[in-house]
């Protein structure tokens, strides 16, 4: 181990600091007795107990988790599909205007988005709830899905798919045994970001959803409106560790599946 | 294999398996096949010959289905083969790139193709077992492609190939990476597979010997044309051009004036005021046209003295000897500045005689032993 100098040991702490201490202040007080966000009255898991008995609380977070699985599902095969089309078929009218569409939605601010979609929705007489916000999640996130599929299949050796079909394969089911296996990482990537887009989606939320479905980050966003309460808190912290978890799990797959790889190299050789 | 009955070709009655009928591949602007008719039969063993680029790849594509054909039209055993898809052809090809899949096991890879095929169940795992026996790679079953040498991986795409028995096997370079004894191994393995279930074979290679030894019958192409379609021997004897002469083995080239041809032989005047050189007269030769011999080094004699009773003589000085072991080239400088390659097996007499640079020698050779084509 190499001995930091004190400038770096400075910078990384300030570093963390910033990053960090506006997450502790929140855990901290999540864990406070008082209904004053900011003064401490002891330690109580009281405000978790309360949140359990919101049922408007649960009912957001069970919204989002529902919109969030179905519409990255919905984005990943649509943006998978895109992303094959605008890989594959080569030259074809109109492909340069195409691939241009899919990404202009990446850089659209989301107002725009969000309020094109309302407006849409208003237009075909559609309710608004969890089925709006389902398809105005699936319609951005797919674009990110589509990039992120698009850049992998550029670099698969289509004489695979050549060779599946030679062997007896139709085209879906070259597909389906030899492509899609072989691109999966990137295709559940796009579905992970698509996921956290929308789980972590406001704006367009806001635009989409009505008074019968509502999602987290708008419950939340609406009644720190009405005061900071430790309730809050607590649902963040909660939020923090599902991410913490999910994150160190991810890191430990892929580091595990570098060092087995290693392994079956150091076999082959 | 190259025995005298087996010879479709020469039979006008003989029913082709492939036909091929003006097929012209264009890619943009640029003609990659041009204008080939060739018929190619059941059980041989056709190998395909040229210079990179010129169209091989692109003749087995079409064959295959992976490319569409701009003109005229391919039929494989008398069915028009435009607009089937590569499943619905009863063909597999070993690609130039392997092309193997690399989420699955060798044994995997080789069992994909037959659980396509109406083979039952239970007889894949023997007939894998059987593929791998083949090309050597028992050991190997559960490695991924990634954890193969190169030569391996090769092994494996041919096992791939062969394992459905198809009727037509379409072999690009099928044995470029591997060692000389495998490589031989595997050829004979090949034309043994040949023999026993009577599949024909297109094999794609850049290796003459490799097609001499294999082969029933070669085509040699250029620039997307076929330049012949023979035998082996017939290729190697009697070239229908200088670029075939040149490309396949070792030749000498002296260029000249047709000056007289008479049904088998001609002559061909090469240098003022010397005899013309005799030779076998080969396709489309005029008198009065240009033209050129063509000989091979091994039917060069070459002596300190002037034979006698030979018409084909001509001296010249030794300017380098290639010692190759069994066998020794000599370069000839003639008067006129061309360069003549003569090779002799290393038999003591020659070594006795003592050859060496500078020597005045004369090169002889008999009125049949080259031939001379037009340019
Ligand atoms: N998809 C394509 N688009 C445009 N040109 C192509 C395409 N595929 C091949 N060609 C061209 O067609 C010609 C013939 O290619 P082909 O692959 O058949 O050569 P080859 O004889 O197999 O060469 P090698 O011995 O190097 O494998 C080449 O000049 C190549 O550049
Ligand atoms: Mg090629």
């Amino acid at each position: 181990m190499r001995k930091l100098s004190w400038f770096n040991v400075v910078s990384l702490t300030f570093g963390f600091a910033f990053l960090y201490i506006p997450m502790v202040i929140l855990v901290v007080y999540s864990f406070n007795e008082s209904k004053l966000v900011t003064v401490w009255a002891g330690f109580s898991t009281k405000w978790y107990g309360e949140l359990m008995q919101n049922e408007a609380f649960l009912d957001a977070a069970w919204v989002t988790l529902k919109v969030a699985v179905i519409s990255s599902t919905i984005a990943t095969v649509l943006g998978t599909m895109a992303a094959f089309v605008l890989v594959r078929s080569g030259r074809f009218f109109g492909r340069t205007l195409f691939s241009g569409m899919i990404y202009a939605p990446l850089v659209m601010p989301e107002v725009i988005t969000g309020l094109s979609l309302l407006l849409l929705f208003i237009a075909i007489g559609m309710d608004r709830g969890v089925m709006t916000i389902v398809l105005a999640h699936g319609t951005f996130s797919m674009c990110y899905v589509s990039v992120v599929v698009s850049s992998r299949m550029a670099t698969f050796d289509e004489s695979l798919e050549e060779a599946a079909m030679d062997l007896g394969c139709t085209g879906w089911d070259a597909f389906k045994s030899v492509t899609l296996p072989i691109i999966s990482p990137a295709v559940i990537s796009g579905w992970l970001l698509a996921f956290t887009l929308s789980l972590d989606d406001l704006v367009i939320a806001s635009f989409t959803a009505g008074p019968s479905a509502t999602t987290l980050p708008i419950k939340i966003f609406s009644s720190v409106r009405l005061g900071v309460s430790p309730e809050i808190n607590a649902l963040s912290t909660i939020i923090i560790a599902l991410v913490a978890i999910g994150v160190i799990t991810a890191s430990i797959a892929s580091k595990r599946a570098i060092v087995r790889q290693r392994r079956d190299e150091q076999v082959a050789r | 294999m190259n025995n005298a009955q087996f010879a479709p070709w020469e039979d006008p009655a003989a029913k082709p398996l492939i036909e091929f009928k003006g097929v012209t591949k264009n890619y943009g602007t640029f003609t990659a096949i041009d204008n080939i008719d060739l018929k190619i039969y059941p059980r041989e063993f056709f190998a395909l010959l040229g210079p990179s680029g010129c169209g091989k790849t692109t003749l087995m594509r079409m064959l295959g289905g992976f490319e569409t054909v701009t003109k005229g039209s391919i039929t494989i055993d008398g069915e028009d083969m435009a607009g089937i898809p590569p499943n619905k052809r009863a063909v597999n090809m070993m690609f130039q790139s392997y092309a193997l899949f690399p989420h699955l096991s060798v044994a995997d890879n080789l069992a994909f193709g037959l659980k396509r095929s109406d083979m039952p169940k239970s007889e894949i795992q023997g007939r894998v077992e059987e593929m791998l026996r083949l090309v050597k790679l028992q050991k190997f079953a559960g490695r991924k492609p990634h954890q193969l040498s190169g030569g391996q991986k090769q092994r494996v795409a041919l096992a791939r190939a062969l394992a459905k028995a198809p009727k037509l096997l379409l072999l690009d370079e099928p044995l470029g990476a591997l060692d000389k004894k495998l490589r031989q191994e595997t050829q004979f393995e090949l034309m043994d597979i040949q023999e026993k279930t009577g599949t024909t074979f297109v094999i794609v290679t850049h290796d003459q010997e490799e097609a001499m030894t294999v082969a029933s019958r070669i085509a040699v192409m250029d620039d997307g044309k076929l330049v012949q379609v023979d035998t082996p021997d017939r290729i190697y004897e009697a070239p229908n051009s200088v670029y075939v002469a040149d490309f396949i083995g070792d030749v000498n080239i002296i260029e000249g004036g047709v000056s007289n041809v008479s049904g088998e032989a001609a002559e061909l005047s090469w240098s003022e005021g010397k005899p013309a050189i005799k030779g076998v007269s080969g396709e489309r030769i005029q008198k009065g046209s240009s033209g050129a011999f063509a000989i091979r080094p091994e039917k060069i004699a070459i002596s300190r003295d002037k034979p006698v009773d030979v018409h084909n003589c001509v001296q010249g000085v030794v300017e380098d000897i290639a010692y190759l072991g069994n066998m020794s080239t000599y370069y000839v400088r003639l008067d006129n500045g061309s360069l003549i390659k003569a090779q002799t097996a290393n038999s003591r007499r020659i070594a006795r005689r003592g050859l060496t640079w500078e020597d005045s020698v004369w090169l002889s050779w008999t009125d049949t032993a080259g031939i001379i084509l037009p340019t």
